[in-house]
């Protein structure tokens, strides 16, 4: 389903600079993301995208540039404003970070538990919908150590999603895993989008699972933004690096022998 | 470098006076309090019991020998009592609780930061202050008297085994002894030392998992933590026993 470019975007991030040190990590980012639009965003490691996400989540500040979330400007919101805030919003992470002390159905209580005063049976009930959603349904008292990979990433979405949020991000939902589960996984995603009218951002560096579940891809390399579109658009590209990473060749700079030499004799 | 220091104390200020602020207002995590008593408290009983045991019999030993050369061993209790209640029973105490419980908290959080379960709490719009930190803090308050108290209660009749039952001290004197010299303010003094460290041991383990990626230098995972974790335990047995002096030097 194409997203509605008309109305005013979900996500809408300007001119974002951020620095580690004297280490420029992202480098004037512009991106907006629309209503009910999957925004896949892709780039090899060490590219900033998981920093990018983590300044749309306001877990880290930006030197410089906006970030409008919701329709609230996120750089400037005190702690107790984002809190309200990302009652609305719903994280994956890469590993699922679930709490190991707890069991998996307690992971995906947590969030109602803290948030709402459902009594305990519908607390449980609303998890082990998300839990089946997610075909974690005989699992949910077993441990996070005993789950697999795939399932601790599942385990971390039914979690994201319990309370039923407006929008979604996922941190690499198919890093390490094999291509069955990773499939699933996707499928999984585009479920969420049709069924709850998710509006979701995916980090990733698989090509194949990008593909499949894109609306627009944004493509970041070394914290500089390539190119946003979609897929057609994206295909048609005429960048080198974006040629190359579709064709999963090694960006190869012109190598100057003597800045090599120097480089290999450095102190 | 002495930059980095400075604003990473102040991190550590705001930390806790976050974490106080999150201990004084409502709602509580009453769960998450009784289960931090119990890690805390509870579970370092065996621990403190022989600890004290074996301290009060020692010193009873030692100051046995040493008092029997003057003819004063009447003063053993006192010497016993005073010396546990003022120093040793609020130092070692603290000093056991560091190797039991303040190493595991820190190695907890600073694994729940590595794993980006406190990244996944502070998305799920869920106050790491006061759903971590407060629970811990209040419950190492609490908690670390407490132990102190059983500490020196135990150390009394370690010395009283070895001083009366052994050397044969008259058990009259022995407690009469400690009766007579042991004033208000020493216990005051050993109170106010316990809850002291107390604070400090989960504070320091606490932050130092908590601001692990501040902290750890380009090590990476495990060796972060374990790196850590050393960290947190030379950093809060040195600043305990350095409060120790200031506490004693402010009260005496």
């Amino acid at each position: 389903m194409a997203p509605q470019t008309r109305n005013p975007p979900i996500i809408s991030v300007k001119e974002l600079n951020t620095f580690y040190g004297s280490r420029q990590i992202l480098n004037n980012i512009k991106l907006d993301v629309q209503r009910k639009e999957i925004m896949v965003i892709m780039g090899h490691s060490g590219s900033g995208k998981t920093t990018l996400f983590k300044h749309i989540l306001g877990l880290q500040r930006p030197q410089s540039g906006s970030i409008k979330v919701l329709d609230n400007e996120i750089t400037t919101m005190t702690r107790d404003e984002l809190f309200n805030l990302r009652k609305k919003i719903g994280v994956a992470f890469q590993n699922g970070a679930l709490f190991s002390s707890m069991s998996t159905i307690e992971n995906v209580e947590l969030p109602l538990k803290e948030h709402t005063r459902l009594d305990r049976n519908t607390i449980k009930i609303m998890a082990r919908l998300k839990l089946e959603l997610m075909n974690l349904g005989e699992h949910e008292d077993l441990m996070p150590a005993e789950l697999s990979g795939g399932m601790l990433k599942r385990a971390g979405l039914a979690r994201a999603v319990v309370m039923d949020p407006q929008l979604l991000f996922f941190d690499e939902p198919s890093a390490g895993l094999d291509p069955v589960t990773s499939a699933e996984l996707d499928e999984l995603i585009l479920q969420l989008r049709d069924a709850m009218n998710m509006t979701i951002i995916v980090v990733t560096h698989e090509l194949e699972s990008a593909f499949k579940i894109a609306d627009r891809i944004t493509i970041l390399d070394k914290g500089v933004q390539i190119m946003t579109g979609t897929k057609e658009e994206i295909c048609q590209s005429q960048d080198t690096r974006v040629i190359n990473m579709l064709q999963r060749r090694v960006n190869s700079d012109i190598v100057n022998a003597d800045a090599y030499m120097e480089q290999l004799t450095r102190d | 470098m002495l930059n980095h220091r400075i604003s990473r104390l102040g991190l550590s200020g705001l930390f806790l006076f976050e974490t106080s602020k999150k201990i004084l207002t409502p709602p509580y995590s009453y769960p998450a309090i009784i289960k931090q008593l119990a890690f805390v408290g509870a579970h370092s009983m065996s621990v403190i019991v022989f600890a004290g045991l074996f301290v009060g019999m020692v010193l009873a030993l030692q100051f046995y020998d040493t008092l029997v050369r003057f003819g004063s061993v009447s003063l053993l209790g006192s010497a016993v009592g005073l010396s546990l209640i003022r120093e040793l029973g609020p130092v070692l105490t603290a000093l056991m609780v560091i190797g039991r419980a303040g190493s595991a908290m820190c190695a907890e959080i600073g694994i729940m930061r590595t794993d980006n379960q406190i990244d996944a709490l502070e998305c799920m719009a869920i106050d790491s202050y006061r759903y971590l930190f407060a629970p811990r803090i209040l419950s190492g308050v609490i908690v670390v008297p407490l132990l102190t108290a059983i500490f020196i209660m135990v150390g009394i009749f370690g010395g009283y085994f070895v001083g009366v039952i052994l050397f044969g001290v008259s058990p009259g004197s022995y407690f009469k002894g400690m009766a007579d010299t042991v004033l208000i303010r020493d216990l005051f003094m050993g109170l106010s030392k316990s809850i002291i460290f107390g604070l400090l041991i989960v504070w320091i383990a606490c932050d130092k998992g908590y601001h692990l990626h501040l902290d750890k230098r380009g090590i990476y995972g495990s060796e972060g933590v374990s790196k850590m974790t050393t960290e947190a335990v030379v950093i809060s047995s040195i600043a305990i026993l350095y409060s120790d002096y200031l506490i004693s030097a402010l009260i005496l």
